[in-house]
């Protein structure tokens, strides 16, 4: 298991260098002067556009200028938001909760859904249940999930009334955050209402966010189900006598869980271009609406620097899934 | 004599395997969502070639009398603009048969940049093993480990938004996966009898990569292809909402659902079409590309 660990692990440096190299390009590379770009600034004055190039180390080498980048960002240090002139790593971990709350909503709405609506088309193959669950999840895969959230809106927010439109939470509540999970934060308020004004919010952008790896699940649910119950020790535990209930949810179940484990850690990075969508259409304070306001701002240090948080937290997430994957499933982990 | 030469003749014919397009239509064919998703494609692009024939307005001209229209079957609703009008008086019915050319348009030209030179670089890594394989398959690594929108967002962000670029973008997310499956396909393919018998029979570099190993790699390309237009669609479409791909007033769908966004809950129709024809148009290719892999791929074949 530890030679496993460590082989992962040496993947992870390369990776995380390239994703370095990617952000530092990127600021050299958008068209125009990268000192008015990180400044924000045009036309400076020459004098002072000399200072600043020099304080930002920017008359150096390139490879003197990438060293002094990656000694920052080792440091915590990515530069400061043109727009709010605050330290882009602040930002960052201010906002970040919103979307890990958002994020983890919505896997569990897709997984809750997903993996019990696989296993019943499976056992009940070709039966109108099975097609209606197998068309949804195309459906549901083809989703232009920006549209599907205005839909909601339209119906459930517009013609219901049932959920608001935007936000986190009621503008009527207020308390300092606590730990930035606004269900977790108004819960500990003990503000009468917070907690359900909180939830109310939550929902429509769930299942927005929710919807495409809900189908996914179900499609790798339903075809991992159906190759398992094709293998020999399933057709043992049949012949046995057990109970089908006790076949399905015992002896296949386990078996066909670990490709959908894998599926389910591959969704991270499209839970992340979701986040960017649905926090757009609902105005959900974020990560994602964040890094899509900074480009339309041309507030280049964040989107550099949010740019780097995001692909690194999708490194060590995938590592994690890695390394999960190898402890549940010893074929992998014993693979040179 | 003759006869015997005949009725030999008609033995052979008898025996001879079907043409291979015909075994693939008759797989294919047994699959009827494939086929609808296949004649919906077909549409898509009739509308698509004679728009101008069948809208019943330009794109963008602009009614002043009739701004936010409701469509034909509401109440205020007219023939003349069968799915109503946007907030500045175009027809939407109309901007949606153009918008079909722009999404085919950005499928093609996405599939074939990324099919290029995502092939090029698999059968160079697959030929050049060693420090060049590991330089290719480490970018396409750290390509992978970026959400594939972020990444095009962060292309765009340094082309700058419209159109073309976020084509460009989107073309080089789809990089990563086509690598990696030309490459695994070549090296599988190298190592057969008949690529070594080319080889002693003096076959150049070049030869063996396009001519001889290149076409027996093709069919998860093919799948892939076609699963990537279906994506290039939605991707651009996404982009255009975010107001980095298509600018207004192009009539792309994308761009259309941005253009449309404040009037969500006033004007349901401006919302509603734009989308319908991205989910529709996208299912349909989805299902084609469904039914595609499970005629080429030899493993579910009985």
């Amino acid at each position: 298991m530890l030679r496993f660990v460590l082989t992962r692990l040496g993947i992870l440096i390369p990776t995380f260098i390239g994703v370095t190299l990617l952000t530092f390009a990127m600021i050299r590379l958008i068209p125009g002067d990268p000192v008015e770009l990180l400044v924000g600034e045009r036309g400076l004055d020459p004098v002072r556009h000399a200072q600043l190039r020099a304080e930002m180390g920017l008359d150096r080498p390139l490879l003197e200028q990438y060293w002094h980048y990656i000694s920052g960002v080792f440091q915590g240090d990515l530069g400061k938001s043109i727009v709010t002139k605050q330290p882009v790593v602040e930002e960052f971990f201010t906002l970040f909760p919103a979307t890990v709350e958002l994020s983890v909503c919505a896997m569990l709405f897709a997984v809750a859904l997903g993996i019990p609506a696989g296993i019943l088309a499976a056992a009940r193959r070709g039966s109108v249940f099975d097609h209606s669950v197998m068309g949804a999840a195309l459906t549901g895969y083809s989703m232009p999930i920006f549209w599907w959230g205005l839909l909601l809106i339209i119906l459930f927010s517009g013609i219901l009334g049932w959920t608001p439109v935007s936000g986190r939470i009621s503008l009527l509540y207020f308390f300092e955050p606590v730990t930035g999970f606004m269900l977790i934060d108004s819960w500990l308020s003990g503000e009468p209402g917070a907690f359900t004004s909180a939830v109310r919010h939550l929902i429509l952008p769930t299942v927005v966010l929710g919807t495409i790896p809900l189908a996914v699940i179900a499609r790798q649910t339903r075809s991992a189900m159906l190759e398992v119950l094709h293998e020999d020790y399933v057709r043992t535990a049949r012949a046995k006598g057990l109970a089908p209930l006790r076949v399905i949810g015992l002896h296949a179940l386990r078996n066909a869980l670990i490709p959908v484990i894998t599926v389910i850690g591959l969704q991270v990075g499209v839970l992340f271009s979701g986040a960017v969508l649905t926090e757009t259409i609902f105005s959900w304070p974020g990560i994602g609406k964040w890094i899509i306001d900074s480009i339309h701002r041309r507030d280049y240090p964040s989107v550099q620097g949010g740019i780097l948080l995001i692909a690194t937290t999708v490194i060590i997430v995938n590592l994690l899934v890695d390394l999960l994957y190898g402890l549940i499933n010893p074929r992998i982990r014993h693979q040179r | 004599m003759s006869e015997t030469a005949q009725r030999l003749a008609e033995l052979e014919l008898a025996q001879a395997p079907p043409h291979p397009l015909r075994e693939f239509w008759n797989y294919f064919s047994q699959n009827r969502g494939a086929v609808v998703g296949l004649a919906f494609v077909v549409l898509v692009l009739t509308v698509a070639l004679f728009a101008g024939v069948i809208a019943p307005h330009e794109p963008n001209e602009q009614y002043r009398d009739h701004f936010l229209v409701p469509p034909v079957w509401e109440d205020g609703g007219s023939w003349e603009f069968i799915l109503g009008t946007d907030a500045v008086g175009r027809d939407i019915f109309s901007r949606i048969l153009y918008g079909a050319r722009y999404s085919l348009v950005i499928g093609f030209i996405v599939v074939a940049l990324s099919l290029t030179v995502g092939i090029a670089l698999g059968l160079l890594a697959a030929f050049f093993r060693g420090t060049f394989e590991a330089l290719v398959m480490r970018a396409m690594d750290i390509m992978l480990s970026m959400p594939s929108l972020l990444l095009a967002v962060v292309i765009v962000a340094i082309l700058g938004p419209g159109l073309f670029n976020a084509m460009l973008a989107i073309a080089v997310t789809y990089l990563p996966h086509l690598v990696r499956l030309t490459r695994a396909a070549a090296i599988t393919e190298l190592s057969k009898d008949y690529v070594v018998a080319s080889k002693v029979s003096g076959a150049g570099m070049p030869r063996l990569m396009v001519i001889t190993v290149l076409p027996n790699c093709l069919a998860p390309l093919i799948v892939q292809a076609t699963l990537s237009f279906s994506n290039a669609i939605l991707d651009a479409a996404a982009l255009g909402f975010l107001g980095l791909g298509a600018q207004p007033p192009t009539p792309e769908w994308g761009t259309m659902l941005a253009e449309a966004r404040e009037f969500v809950l006033r004007a349901w129709w401006v919302v509603t079409f734009p989308g319908v024809a991205i989910l529709l148009t996208v299912l349909a290719l989805n299902l084609f590309g469904d039914g595609l892999r499970d005629a080429l791929d030899p493993k579910l074949k009985r």
